[in-house]
């Protein structure tokens, strides 16, 4: 086969424009396609880490968001026939290789459930082993109210990963800030607590799929 | 050529990490461990195969000044096809080798075969090509990183075979220049000897 | 404050090259001669600033708006690849000089995938200075890709420097050309390493 077609301006752009319009049309088609199933496997995602870290409830839980120190934080209630059971809250803080996203079970009694790592870029084999239980399960059933949340070096109750002071910091850091905005949640929830039952559980499902997809 | 040959050519021969030297930066960004570099390298074979046949298909027709920008788009939008299924299908993937997903567009090895082969051969000696030389990236790929990860890890395929850490500097950035430098070495005298 | 961190960040912590991994293949290929490594340096910081600013308001003013993100590959090399030309056609026309200097190695940068990565990384990824993660704004975008296409420059020329120096010496026949090259990176990451942690 040869290049049997001679370049003029009216066939190059014709042609360029033809290329475009068929790749567009093409991309389309498999977004189409392909919407659905990766709205769902971003859903199946939240669920899976929302499940991790707090205990057995029923439904979907329900996305909101709440406004601490002029930061907005979104969280999900969840709810065990009825009664809110504990509530899952996204925080971060800034590790070694930036930012850490933690996602931190809290039960209604203030104790952390369990956390999960949502994103961090830490040190492979340093920073990176809080994702490992031997760290991370530190905070199962941690209670706030008598341990302190930071590292022994710091005072604290929390062992630091041998080598990565920064990123134990971090991670901690995002635990207490969770607890925080804990207490901002229920603080708001007993300040109208008429007025607010269950009213968003029904929608907040639908808007957790639209918030999570990046 | 035979089909065989086309296919087999990439191993050795042709191989375009170890004896090319194309397609650096995926080789060695994404070969922290065996597994994610295999990914890595079906994720190309994937895009050059289908590029390779849809540019073969229409070469004939592509007048020749504007033949580098209707492959990129054509490459890119193929890549593209391929972040939305994998963002669907597997997304733990997708995630794990982030932005090297959609670089796939600015591998040389892709245009490069392209240019190369695919426009002046036919879609089924193309698409061989593609699944050839494609291998050949994989295999050179999961080599890597399976280097990386015994060294830096103690573990093969995300099989741990000791307690504690390796050597980590190999799963960091100057342990990737590092293996590939005596990857490379090693497939020089290999290749060297069967020559003689 | 802000705007040092990020300087600092993107030419020392995560330098492009060396920690990032893009744009290998201009540093191994045209990293023979120090001024050619100059040269490339000065053409791929032109291109990153520029091509981060036009991606960047085409993401935010045409993409989303018209909710077609997945669109923003094809988009964004296509945009890269009209912007090489017409910084090749006005360079040649404004600055003769200039384009006798970077000329040559502008058709080279379309398929430098540094400049498609910091386009693609400013409007996908978050970034955290000390404080909360976030999105870059225009800014800040500017100047990370500023900073980033600067330490492109930085390893670029340190390791053509290198270069330079090992072609002087004898080196074991296997390891000639790229293998000897790639031990020189290695070296020049670990050095790298170093600045890890400093923002």
């Amino acid at each position: 086969m040869t290049m049997a077609v001679q370049s003029s301006f009216k066939n190059m752009t014709l042609c360029l424009f033809a290329v475009c319009i068929v790749s567009s049309a093409l991309l389309a088609a498999v977004y189409a396609v392909t919407k659905e199933p990766i709205e769902a496997a971003n859903h199946a995602k939240t669920i899976n880490a929302i499940a991790q870290v707090v205990p057995e409830f029923e439904g979907d839980p329900a996305l909101s968001t709440i406004e601490v120190g002029g930061k907005e934080y979104s969280y999900y209630t969840v709810s065990k026939a009825g009664e809110p059971v504990g509530y899952a809250i996204t925080s971060s803080a800034t590790g070694y290789g930036g930012a850490v996203t933690l996602m931190v079970g809290i039960t209604s009694d203030r104790v952390i459930y369990n956390t999960t790592v949502l994103s961090q870029a830490e040190t492979p084999g340093l920073g990176a082993k809080c994702t490992e239980p031997e760290f991370a399960d530190q905070f199962k059933g941690f209670n706030p109210a008598r341990k302190k949340l930071s590292v022994k070096k710091d005072g604290g109750d929390i062992d630091a990963i041998t080598a990565s002071t920064i990123t134990s910091r971090a991670y901690a850091k995002a635990v207490e800030t969770a607890v925080t905005v804990f207490d901002s949640i229920t603080a708001a929830n007993t300040a109208d607590v008429d007025a607010a039952s269950g009213a968003t559980s029904e929608c907040g499902g639908q808007e957790a799929e639209n918030q999570e997809t990046k | 050529m035979g089909k065989i040959q086309l296919i087999t050519k990439g191993f050795v021969k042709e191989n375009p990490t170890f004896s090319l030297l194309l397609g650096m930066c995926p080789t060695l960004a994404t070969t922290t461990s065996a597994i994610n570099g295999m990914s890595m390298g079906l994720a190309t074979v994937f895009v050059l195969v289908l590029s390779n046949m849809a540019i073969s298909a229409t070469a004939p027709y592509i007048p020749d000044k504007v033949r580098i920008p209707a492959y990129i788009v054509i490459i890119a939008a193929f890549v593209t096809i391929l972040q939305l299924v994998m963002q669907a299908f597997t997304p733990d993937i997708y995630e794990t080798l982030g932005l090297f997903i959609p670089l796939i567009v600015v591998n040389c090895i892709v245009l490069g075969r392209a240019e190369a082969f695919a426009n002046k051969n036919s879609v089924v000696d193309s698409a061989c090509d593609g699944i050839g030389i494609g291998i050949g990236f994989t295999f050179a790929l999961t080599l890597l990183g399976l280097v990386r990860e015994i060294l830096g890890s103690g573990s093969a395929f995300g099989y741990k075979f000791i307690t504690g850490d390796g050597i980590l500097v190999f799963v960091l950035a100057p342990g990737a220049f590092m293996a590939l430098a005596y990857l490379i070495v090693l497939f020089k005298k290999v290749t060297a000897k069967k020559g003689e | 404050m802000e705007y040092i961190l990020i300087i600092i960040s993107a030419i020392f912590v995560n330098n492009i090259l060396l920690s990032q991994f893009m744009g290998i293949c201009p540093f191994l290929g045209v990293s023979n001669k120090l001024s050619t490594a100059v040269g490339m340096s000065g053409a791929v910081c032109f291109v990153i600033t520029l091509a981060t600013l036009v991606t960047y308001l085409f993401q935010y003013y045409v993409l989303v708006p018209l909710h077609i993100e997945f669109m923003q590959t094809i988009a964004f090399i296509l945009i890269i690849a009209a912007l090489v030309q017409m910084v090749e056609i006005v360079l040649k026309k404004v600055s003769p000089a200039l384009y006798q200097a970077l000329g040559i190695f502008l058709p080279l940068i379309t398929t430098n995938c540094a400049v498609l990565g910091v386009a693609l990384m400013v409007v996908t990824n978050e970034f955290s200075y000390g404080g909360e993660p976030h999105m870059l704004n225009l800014a800040e975008s500017i100047v990370f890709a500023f900073a980033t296409s600067l330490g492109f420059g930085l390893a670029m020329i340190l390791f053509a420097g290198l270069r330079e120096q090992i072609a002087l010496n004898k080196v074991p026949k296997p390891f000639q050309g790229i293998p000897i090259a790639l031990v020189t990176a290695s070296i020049l990451a670990m050095a790298f390493m170093g600045f890890s942690g400093l923002v």
